[in-house]
């Protein structure tokens, strides 16, 4: 297996505070990847320095090589934009533009300089489709996005994400703030992008991370714990810790 | 006493306190209305007012009260907003930053007659602007500018900083982000400060008295060439306003009918700021809702 992001040694300073302690880690091509631990743990810190969304934060510092598709993400050289277009991220709260759906899914493309009326359109049908939200808005794309239900908001952002056609989708808990039903959705979904897309998701749910996942790292106080395939963290973890974790003794 | 008799204490206070500001403003206003709404008649609104006989209007003052105010948020507002959106998104936290924002609220706390001086000893005497409408919008902008950009400040502040992270985590650049994403967002907010700030400088007096002038040129309502003396889009002519005019005809009126022409002048001014404040929230609500609710 060839690593597509590999990270290595990675420290994270918030001013004085060390919220990630050197942490390596690697996720090939395509998957899904989940990120575990109890609050606090580094892992949506880890997540945020992928698509460098901790440039945002004062005070940051981060030091340490990560690299996805082969070239460093932090060399000066790198444009964030390009980047951030590689790399969509979806959020814990859903957070539609005040657009339409139409102007909410579409905007990443017109950005890039997209023109075409109908590979536009038909994009933007792809991308809900993919999301598993089209049936619910496709008579509806003109209607401002804001008026849509979370859990619909949340997979229009994920199409919004996926109009881009990225390579990489990070995914920071996308579904704590939904109701069951979206979630499961939500979940089906990510299923079928995982052939496609490499996507990394925190979660703090661990029955999503054991349905979904396809290798589970596990986070604690700003250390990588433990890391391997999902079936083998779940079913023999080598850590004490991560046991104690999995079984709900703590976190 | 028992808590409850205390609360039924607090709550009955605080009641009696918010009527009385209500019964105050109610006066207030009310009394302006009564004695002013008689007068206003369409002969009142349209014909230029007299210094010596009886019978004359505010049409001058009423069209130099409005042309002053788009003038003075055509400059205020390009200059307010930069500054709102330096504040709020681009501004590090450090003491120039806290410098700059001091110097804002002491400029919105300066009393306006000092900024009419300032004014007056700046543009009109050592820039020689005259006393005229651009000299008297400049003064105005200096009274209006602070108070815009906290406003501006402030709905930008409001708008979730989830929305900068989306526009970022989409490849946006910051500068993008700011205009298409968030400054949309903002518009309700901004909206509504503008539309209440235009009712503050529309009834502003002590900052045009010597910046604007207390005299009422000729205006000529055919003439729309701003270059000529007569037009009334010439901003280089002295323009008493609204709010001037009630000061003057009450310091040194000698017109008989003075003290009706002041009521009317007061009831159509507290009109038209009444009118800016409910369109202010009106246009805000409608343009929030235009952003969150169905429909296209």
């Amino acid at each position: 297996m060839n690593n597509y992001i590999s990270t290595r040694n990675v420290h994270l300073y918030y001013g004085e505070n060390e919220a990630l302690k050197g942490i390596d880690l690697n996720f090939p091509d395509n998957g899904i990847h989940a990120l575990i631990g109890p609050s606090g743990c580094g892992k949506s810190t880890y997540l945020r320095c992928l698509n460098r969304m901790n440039d945002l934060i004062p005070n940051v510092k981060i030091t340490g090589n990560i690299e996805i598709g082969g070239s460093n993400i932090y060399s000066p050289k790198t444009d964030t934009v390009e980047l951030r277009r590689q790399v969509g991220m979806v959020f814990q709260q859903p957070n539609p533009f005040p657009f339409s759906i139409y102007d909410n899914v579409s905007y990443g493309l017109k950005l890039s300089g997209k023109k075409d009326k109908e590979l536009i359109d038909e994009r933007v049908e792809t991308s809900l489709k993919q999301a598993a939200v089209w049936d619910e808005v496709k008579d509806d794309l003109g209607k401002s996005a804001l008026s849509l239900s979370g859990g619909q908001q949340q997979r229009v952002c994920i199409a919004r994400v996926l109009a881009v056609q990225p390579s990489v989708i990070l995914l920071d808990e996308p579904t704590s703030a939904l109701d069951p039903v979206s979630s499961d959705l939500i979940e089906e979904m990510l299923l079928t992008l995982r052939e496609d897309y490499t996507c990394i998701i925190v979660t703090h749910n661990l029955q999503q991370a054991s349905r979904i996942s396809d290798t589970t790292s596990f986070f604690l106080t700003g250390d990588l714990i433990e890391t391997g395939r999902t079936k083998d963290i779940f079913v023999e973890p080598k850590k004490q810790q991560t046991d104690d974790y999995l079984s709900g003794r703590f976190g | 006493m028992n808590p409850k008799t205390i609360n039924k204490f607090a709550l009955n206070t605080i009641k009696v306190i918010a009527g009385l500001v209500v019964i105050i403003l109610a006066f207030l206003i009310g009394r302006i209305l009564i004695q002013g709404v008689p007068h206003i008649s369409w002969h009142f609104l349209t014909s230029p007012s007299q210094e010596f006989v009886s019978g004359g209007g505010i049409s001058y003052q009423l069209f130099n009260s409005f042309y002053l105010l788009v003038l003075t948020l055509l400059i205020s507002f390009p200059i307010s907003l930069g500054a709102g959106i330096f504040l709020s998104e681009y501004a590090p936290k450090n003491w120039l930053t806290e410098i700059l924002r001091m110097s804002i609220e002491i400029l919105s706390s300066l009393p306006s007659v000092v900024v009419g001086l300032f004014g007056f000893l700046l543009f009109v005497v050592q820039f020689k602007l005259g006393f005229s409408i651009i000299a008297g919008a400049i003064a105005l902008t200096f009274f209006n500018l602070p108070l815009l950009t906290s406003n501006v400040e402030q709905a930008l502040n409001s708008v979730s900083d989830l929305q900068r992270e989306a526009g970022m985590a989409l490849g946006l650049s910051k500068w993008r982000t700011v205009i298409k994403v968030i400054i949309p967002e903002a518009l309700p907010g901004i909206v509504t400060g503008i539309v209440l700030g235009a009712g503050r400088v529309f009834g502003e007096a002590a900052a045009l008295i010597y910046t604007a002038g207390q005299s009422a040129s000729t205006i000529d309502f055919t003439n729309w060439n701003p270059f000529n003396a007569a037009s009334p889009l010439n901003w280089s002519r002295p323009a008493e306003t609204l709010a001037v005019h009630i000061w003057k005809i009450n310091s040194e009126g000698i017109m008989p009918d003075a003290a009706a022409v002041s009521a009317g002048t007061s009831a159509v001014l507290i009109i038209v700021v009444l009118i800016f404040n409910l369109s202010a929230r009106y246009l805000g609500n409608k343009l929030y809702r235009k952003f969150t609710a169905a429909g296209k």
